[in-house]
């Protein structure tokens, strides 16, 4: 593969029951590259929980991914209210979901550490009033 | 252990994926809250919890899991079933709680797994 291969999607900030398209159609692109199931399963958790948080909390947003010949690149942006204490959002349990969110399984602060966790590189550009922008690498 | 074990130990309806319960779950993971179930590493395993939404298997399907036990005679709505047909996720359900089911299945030699640091 000499070339990124690039994927783009619209995350629809309306409709939580739909969220995580966009992570089940990587999850198809990347088997049809032949990707390891372990670093496919890495990709999509952690695109996963990145779309569900542009839902929960900022109205939606975009993902771009690119493939290369050494890692899967995630790349989500939001223009959201941002996140104000970068540091905080990082620890888990700390959440400021509302509780009709918690009530559907999500918000229990442990999104952004999960990105951590399944991500080899995570990196959140992130200013309050404008949005968010994260970038996740997953090596192959 | 396989899945017809787990319909057996738990007194649980197949709701769809009748065809796989011969395969076999290698550890469970039991919650409600499923950013905690992504946190959780391990293929083939079976998820218990007692949330219906489109979400949860949305969360087994991300997961890799094979399986979803509701608790408590919980329901998965007609889109949760068709979504779970397309991926091929058994669904079951029973009338036990969550603490029960899980209690049974640890017991009979099926346990959990790490959280991936």
């Amino acid at each position: 593969m000499s070339e990124a291969l690039n994927f783009h999607f619209d995350v629809d900030g309306d409709d939580f029951t739909s969220a995580g398209q966009a992570s089940v159609q990587i999850k198809k692109n990347l088997r049809q590259l032949g990707i390891s199931p372990d670093t496919i399963r890495r990709v999509s958790i952690a695109m996963y929980e990145g779309e569900i948080n542009m839902v929960i909390h900022a109205g939606g947003g975009e993902a771009d991914v690119s493939v290369t010949e050494d890692y899967v690149e995630i790349l989500l942006t939001d223009h959201g209210p941002g996140i104000a204490n970068i540091e905080q959002a990082m620890q888990e349990g700390f959440s400021t979901a509302p509780d009709a969110i918690r009530s559907l399984g999500f918000g229990a602060g442990m999104g952004l550490p999960n990105m951590k966790r399944y991500s080899d590189y995570m990196n959140i550009d992130s200013e309050v009033g404008k949005g968010t922008t994260i970038t996740m690498r997953v090596n192959l | 252990m396989k899945m017809t074990t787990i319909k057996e130990l738990l007194c649980a309806d197949v709701v769809c994926g009748e065809e796989n319960l011969d395969s076999n779950v290698f550890s469970a993971c039991g919650s409600d809250m499923m950013s905690d179930v992504l946190a959780f590493v391990k293929d083939q395993a079976v998820l218990l919890t007692g949330l219906v939404n489109s979400q949860v298997i949305r969360t087994a399907e991300m997961m890799d899991m094979v399986c979803i036990v509701f608790v408590r005679a919980k329901l998965p709505t007609p889109e949760m079933i068709e979504l779970a047909k397309e991926c091929g996720i058994v669904l079951m359900t029973t009338e036990k709680r969550m603490y029960d089911a899980c209690g049974i299945l640890y017991t009979n030699g099926l346990v959990g797994n790490k959280i991936k640091k």
